[in-house]
């Protein structure tokens, strides 16, 4: 994903209609810091805030994003107070990496989605023999959840242009399940990156992704039913 | 600089809200100095027209220049995280006897849940050991909206006044209503030395003062808006502020509420008339049990929440969890927490690929009879694996003095032990330059490892006094190391580029064979920042690797391990050989590994060069 230049001011929303959600929807984003989580989630709260709804997104910088973990907490609804989910109330988690998919998935409610990154990256506590990685982190996450979509994100992204697409193409998957609009999605990544052409590829890249999970197998829950 | 939106709502960071309350404040001078999680809001502030934005060497400093802007009559603003005040306090304990002339407003982000930081103290106590007001936004909008009344207040009242932040409210993004900024006001300065000069004889006059503006601001805090009770179901009455009112919201939606946005001075009439109509009383704040005991003080009697924990950063779910063992019905029972079992590995921070700092690592941890004491940065991953090469950290600024108290300790043990100080740029810029005076002033036998990345690397990569670059992009003139090291009376200095691995070796040797305060400036860039100059990435030939897991003693994370054997060895005992493979998008082309390969199995990518001498990098 490339790097938004933007000042916050110049992004401007106008008042949308929220008619589409009840309750608090909650999204977790989670990867590697240098993967783009931050940015991906900028997006959704972005796309959510056209939509008229109140955003709250809620993520940790500093020493704890150099090479380790990286989550982004998106809270969407009527009237969000808390920015963080609390653990087994995620309705969607969106995994940049298969061994974070397993760190992260028992925050997911029962019958929640989670869409993973078909990549392993191994820390060097793992490649200096401290730590194991595990074998199969998406056989294992299979037993677990409710609706389990792995996307070849890197190969997807390939596909669509450039391998730092990877993150636009998890949106888009995302947004298959998300009850957000896809013009808002559109206007979010057309405001987030400045210029056209980065924008376009980006588009590009979060219609593949969306594409992708639309047309795979299981369906996939309806993440609009939201609990609280 | 195209004129910012003065009308709409955006999506915005505490830390970015705060600083569009400064300039809707009409603030004309903010200093600060990067520390995670208040980072961003001079980022911010410096983006806005019309305004003069700085990097300060350190958080007194940056204190001090926003209280000159103050006593020259302009509104001005200082933020800093929450051990950043601990460097301001010598300041702010003064500058409460003072006062402002035109209002002065103190921004501290306290790291509740330690999560860039090396203690998790509350910045409350602060406001009350230097007896000036402390307003807590729980959201961002507040946090723009409560800068303006602090100006109002710091003015009204004479006053500098703190704001506290906490991580999730600096790095929550919210929505925020946008306004217009009126024309920045200016006073001057006035030549009134009983308030300005705080000799013996005005500060004795001044103390009284003090003591009635808290008089003064407790009656204020009963009126302020900021202070309001949210009457709902009047059996349970709650007292909260910033991110624990909106966990304990959540949690008892019913509830009665007394949300305290000046949360010091407590607002005793408005706290009293509360408590006097719910019929329990509950207080729910982050960290300290401030607000709890003061008003047990007041006599109130108040129903414990029980076990609210007073270590690391309130959830939604451990307030619930509180309050739900506290009998109180909350709206969600909270769930069983994850089993870790299931976890897999820890990912903790790691260097960045090619970093300087680990040409130095390296060859540190290679020499086991060092005592390095450490500092704040990236660097004090040097701790960690493959290195182990930091032994201890404290504060800014630290390494020095703990490596003079270290040295001198062993000498009058009569025994010799070799001490390493190892620093960052800015840190030793921040705080290091005066223990390595008192080092050269009291003979210290150290040597001071100054890694010179040219940024402040940890907080994202802002500029300092080294720099030559400032915080609103003006060039400077950057600090000569070498020459300052040298002006504090260091006669041993070297320069050494931490990508050649013999020459630090041979710079670590040389320096700890001097008797003498000796210094080892580093000359290469953070790889995240524009000077520096990523390389061709290079290979593994996988034949030609032999498995012995040298090249991971760099600890470069592009550095993979691809398959793993044991080998019987001829002497009976079993070792494991490690394969690897080098991630080519992750590779900086730094060649710290190159240099550890014995078998020259690294070579750049894509070359067909095989067991021949790499190519010198270029940067």
């Amino acid at each position: 994903m490339m790097e938004p230049q933007m000042n916050a001011d110049e992004r401007q929303y106008p008042k949308g209609n929220s008619s589409g959600l009840s309750g608090t929807l909650n999204v977790l984003l989670a990867g590697i810091g240098g993967q783009g989580v931050l940015t991906a989630s900028e997006l959704l709260a972005e796309a959510a805030v056209r939509g008229g709804y109140d955003v709250k997104k809620s993520e940790v910088h500093g020493m704890a994003q150099r090479g380790g973990v990286v989550t982004s907490h998106v809270r969407i609804g009527r009237k969000v107070y808390s920015p963080i989910i609390s653990s087994g109330e995620v309705d969607v988690l969106v995994a940049f990496e298969e061994a974070e998919a397993l760190r992260w998935q028992p925050e997911l409610r029962p019958g929640g989605t989670l869409i993973v990154n078909c990549l392993r990256v191994a820390p060097p506590v793992v490649n200096l023999g401290l730590f194991k990685y595990p074998d199969d982190p998406l056989a294992s996450l299979r037993a677990f959840t409710g609706s389990f979509l792995p996307v070849e994100a890197s190969a997807l992204a390939v596909e669509a242009g450039s391998p730092r697409l990877a993150g636009t193409i998890l949106m888009g998957a995302a947004a298959a399940v998300l009850p957000l609009p896809v013009e808002d999605w559109e206007a979010a990544i057309r405001t987030r990156f400045g210029t056209a052409e980065v924008a376009d590829q980006n588009l590009k890249g979060f219609h593949r992704g969306r594409e992708y999970a639309l047309s795979h197998k299981p369906p996939l829950g309806d993440a609009s039913e939201t609990r609280g | 600089m195209t004129a910012p939106a003065t009308t709409g709502r955006v999506l915005m960071s505490g830390n970015e809200a705060v600083a569009r309350g400064a300039w809707e404040a009409g603030v004309t001078v903010a200093s600060s100095y990067p520390g995670t999680p208040a980072t961003e809001i001079l980022e911010a502030f410096a983006r806005y027209p019309d305004v003069y934005a700085e990097w300060a060497p350190n958080e007194k400093v940056a204190f001090e220049v926003a209280m000159g802007a103050s006593l020259a009559g302009a509104r001005s603003l200082v933020s800093m995280k929450h051990v950043g005040l601990n460097v301001a306090a010598d300041p702010l304990m003064t500058a409460s006897y003072i006062g402002v002339r035109g209002g002065f407003v103190i921004v501290v982000s306290d790291d509740v849940g330690m999560g860039s930081s090396q203690n998790a103290q509350d910045t409350r106590y602060f406001a009350r050991f230097a007896k000036v007001p402390l307003f807590e936004p729980s959201d961002s909008q507040e946090a723009k909206t409560f800068v303006s009344e602090a100006f109002r207040l710091s003015e009204r009242m004479d006053t500098p006044v703190i704001i506290r932040l906490t991580t999730r409210i600096s790095h929550v993004k919210g929505l925020v209503d946008l306004a217009d900024r009126p024309e920045p006001p200016f006073l001057g300065f006035s030549k009134d030395p009983a308030r300005y000069v705080i000799l013996p004889a005005h500060a004795r006059k001044k103390h009284p003062k003090v003591l009635q503006r808290m008089k003064d601001l407790v009656r204020l805090a009963d009126e302020s808006p900021l202070n309001a009770i949210e009457w709902g179901d009047r059996e349970i009455g709650v007292i909260a502020s910033g991110p624990a009112y909106v966990y304990a919201r959540e949690a008892l939606p019913d509830a009665s509420f007394l949300k305290l946005g000046l949360s010091f001075p407590l607002a005793e009439g408005l706290i009293r008339e509360f408590a006097s109509k719910v019929t329990r009383l509950y207080i729910v704040e982050e960290l300290e049990g401030l607000v709890e005991a003061d008003v047990l003080a007041m006599g109130i009697r108040v129903d414990s929440v029980g076990k609210l924990p007073r270590t690391g950063e309130l959830t939604p779910q451990r307030v619930r969890a509180a309050l739900d063992g506290a009998g109180l019905a909350v709206a969600e029972a909270p769930s069983a927490p994850p089993d870790l079992e299931m976890l897999p590995f820890p990912r903790p921070p790691t260097l960045c690929a090619g970093c300087p700092h680990m040409g130095v690592f390296y060859t540190l941890g290679k020499m086991k009879d060092l005592v390095i004491t450490g500092d704040i940065g990236c660097y004090t991953l040097g701790v960690g694996s493959p290195w182990n090469a930091t032994h201890t950290c404290v504060c800014m600024g630290a390494s020095l003095g703990n490596a003079l108290g270290i040295e001198k300790a062993y000498r009058m043990a009569k025994k010799e032990q070799k001490v390493i100080a190892m620093i960052g740029d800015s840190t030793f810029l921040h705080s290091g330059m005066t223990g390595l005076l008192d080092i050269v002033y009291n003979g210290g036998n150290v040597t001071v490892f100054i890694l010179d990345n040219r940024t402040v690397g940890m907080t994202g990569g802002q500029d300092h006094p080294g720099t030559g670059v400032t915080l609103q992009e003006e060039k400077s003139k950057p600090v000569d190391f070498v020459a300052l090291c040298k002006a504090l009376g260091v006669e041993h200095v070297q320069l050494v580029d931490p990508y050649r691995l013999p020459d630090v070796y041979k710079a670590v040797k040389e320096a700890l064979a001097y008797r003498g305060p000796s210094v080892i400036i580093t000359n290469q860039p953070c790889v995240l920042i524009e000077e520096f100059h990523r390389t061709q990435p290079y290979e593994v030939l996988d034949d030609l690797c032999n498995g012995c897991g040298a090249c991971l003693k760099t600890g470069c994370p592009a550095i993979q391990v691809i398959r793993r054997e044991v080998v019987r060895l001829p002497n009976g005992r079993d070792k494991e050989l490690t394969y690897v493979t080098i991630d080519p998008m992750g590779c900086n082309g730094c060649d710290l590994c190159v240099q550890t390969c014995g078998p020259k199995a690294i070579v750049p990518l894509g070359s067909s060069a095989r067991a021949t001498s790499p190519v010198e990098p270029q940067r």
